[in-house]
């Protein structure tokens, strides 16, 4: 017990420095904290998705469509339970600025397909009955106050004009990790609006979402689906919404690796400032460690003395850093909120602070330890005065 | 045979040698002597004579290259860094000449750390330092930390530390090289109490005559050497 009361009263002995080192601390753990988070948004679609789900593509490249005729066909394969199929709209609400994700799709099998986002069955049946109406996440009509009845005029660029939507509903996610930014229309809407400019840009669609009986079939469906599509004009890539999102993850793999990077450097540089702190403490300390050997107590106590007092530095900085980090993680979350839909300070980021906070702990206390235990206590003794 | 049952410390041909690098500095040359049980000795000598080698040698805190030191019955040069720990813990109580109090505990808490090292309960720990500090007139200051105390009643909480085990010698080095001739004077008198009263055997390095004349037995060290045999204080 007197050892802990040492230890404590050690740590927060020399307020300043202390104040300072935690200081030091909570701030790279903010840090580290809110990089983790961002690397854990980046891969939330990732984590969302569903592994009964597949998405079919065009071969060559995402930006190519596939025929609407595709759809009965991949309904009838073995293993499918349902199809639904849409494209990226890619329309801008008032100016570029306000980015959000909206595609066009077909609704009622859609909502089947994602039951993650939830709607009240008066509001499914307004959207699925209103040719022209949309949903959107909760967030994205909080940001823009859009109530349900409301007109929205969406200017797009890959297919021009001014499109008028009406809120039909608002989805709220089935849990955290569900994206409430997005905004879904009919792809009818869409179509006969571009049949009428264009019929040969008509009845294309730009992906389809196929949900299977079940997940270990997963395989199988979208052998056959791309086996169907062989040898076509408009040849298919089939793969798992999972592997489908981890395509344009990888798209941005060294952002990512470049951000984990720099997560551990902050790590690193915050371990030399506390070995520094350390180091200084226990070079003042020597003769107090000299004095406990005198009396009696030995190289354990010692050990856990200096160890003790990094620790109870490194975790008070590092409880204070998971603190901030919630407030920062929320503000960070709500500018970013296009980017990063889904910005929530995972468990395991804050299993990774604690850790962090325990091996600049033990590590910056290691050579301390050994000099003090090493030092003799004539030599030690002689340091006082 | 009754005269070595009245020594309490026998030191037989010591020597010691500090290493600077390759440098060897020889210290203490063949030093033997004894000193019998409730005896105040004061050793004396000028400075690099070897008085706090010594005093370090003979308390356990460093290691003889040469040379047996008994204490009662134990023979410390033949033991291990963590039965030294042990057996100062039990044996030797020490007073230091800028007190080394830990600062971050307050007087009662000093004086009680040794005590943690013994199996006495939490309640007879605190009974025992209070009755230390009581010993020392500073039971009315148990609750202050040593930087709100003068240097002689830190000197005196350093004393209750070093009493409070009951130790098989107390060894000083220079008490009294750090206070004021009043507060000297006022802790050579506390340990003046604590031979005559108590019975402790007090061995103190100094080179203050003063504090060497309250001394029963005075030794000389003079580069490494014994100069004198043992005699009365003729101080």
């Amino acid at each position: 017990m007197m050892i802990l009361k040492i230890l404590f009263r050690n740590a927060f002995h020399n307020k300043l420095r202390s104040g300072l080192t935690i200081l030091g601390i909570a701030v790279a753990i903010l840090a580290f904290g809110l990089l983790r988070t961002v690397i854990s948004s980046w891969y939330a679609g990732v984590e969302a998705a569903s592994t009964s789900r597949l998405v079919t593509r065009n071969a060559i490249s995402i930006i190519f469509t596939l025929p609407l005729s595709y759809n009965e066909k991949i309904r009838q394969l073995e293993g499918v339970k349902m199809v639904s199929y849409g494209n990226w709209f890619g329309g801008v609400y008032i100016d570029e600025k306000n980015f959000f994700p909206n595609f066009c799709v077909e609704p009622r099998t859609y909502l089947e397909i994602y039951p993650e986002f939830v709607l009240s069955p008066a509001e499914k049946k307004a959207f699925i009955a209103d040719r022209k109406g949309f949903v959107a996440g909760r967030k994205l009509a909080a940001k823009y106050r859009w109530k349900i009845g409301d007109t929205v005029t969406l200017k797009g660029t890959i297919y021009p004009g001014n499109w008028d939507f009406v809120l039909r509903g608002i989805y709220k996610g089935r849990d955290d990790t569900t994206d409430e930014t997005q905004f879904y229309f009919h792809w009818d809407y869409l179509n006969e609006t571009i049949k009428k400019v264009s019929s040969q840009q008509a009845d294309q669609v730009g992906f389809y979402m196929i949900a299977v009986t079940r997940p270990d079939l997963a395989a199988e469906v979208a052998l056959a689906v791309d086996k169907t599509f062989k040898n076509s004009l408009a040849e298919t890539l089939t793969e798992t919404e999972k592997a489908f999102n981890q395509g344009f993850i990888a798209m941005s793999g060294a952002i990512v690796t470049a951000i984990q990077m720099v997560s551990f450097v902050v790590i690193i540089i915050i371990m030399a400032v506390v070995a520094n702190t350390m180091a200084m403490t226990t070079r003042e300390r020597i003769g107090d460690y000299a004095i406990m050997k005198t009396l009696g107590f030995g190289s354990r106590d010692i050990t856990i003395l200096i160890f003790g007092e990094s620790l109870v530095i490194t975790l008070t900085g590092c409880l204070t850093g998971m603190i901030l980090t919630y407030p920062a993680a929320a503000a960070f979350g709500h500018a970013l909120e296009t980017f990063f839909p889904i910005f929530i300070v995972s468990t395991e980021t804050l299993y990774l602070d604690v850790l962090a906070a325990i091996l600049i702990g033990c590590l910056a206390a290691i050579i301390p330890t050994r000099q003090a235990i090493r030092i003799g206590i004539a030599d030690g003794l002689r340091r006082i005065g | 045979m009754d005269e070595q049952k009245q020594n309490i410390v026998e030191i037989r041909h010591l020597f010691k040698s500090y290493h600077r690098g390759s440098l060897v500095v020889p210290v203490l040359f063949d030093i033997t002597f004894n000193i019998a049980a409730g005896e105040f000795l004061a050793l004396m000598g000028p400075s690099g004579s070897g008085k706090t080698t010594l005093l370090n040698l003979l308390a356990g805190i460093d290691k003889a290259d040469e040379g047996s030191i008994r204490v009662g019955d134990m023979d410390i040069t033949t033991l291990t860094e963590t039965e030294l720990a042990h057996w100062r813990a039990n044996h030797v109580g020490f007073i230091f000449q800028f007190y080394n109090l830990i600062p971050v505990l307050k007087a009662i808490e000093n004086v009680e750390l040794p005590l943690h090292l013994t199996s006495l309960s939490k309640r007879e720990r605190r009974e025992h330092a209070e009755m230390a500090l009581r010993m020392v007139g500073l039971d009315h200051r148990m609750d202050h930390y040593p930087q709100e105390l003068s240097g002689g009643e830190q000197q005196r909480v350093a004393i209750a530390r070093a009493i409070v085990t009951d130790p098989t010698i107390l060894v000083a080095d220079e008490p009294t090289g750090d206070l004021d001739r009043v507060s000297a004077e006022e802790i050579l008198a506390m340990m003046e109490r604590l031979n005559g009263e108590m019975g402790k055997t007090i061995i103190m390095v100094t080179h203050d005559p003063r504090a060497a004349q309250r001394a029963k037995i005075l030794r000389h060290l003079d580069k490494g050497y014994l100069t004198d045999d043992d005699s009365q204080n003729p101080l």
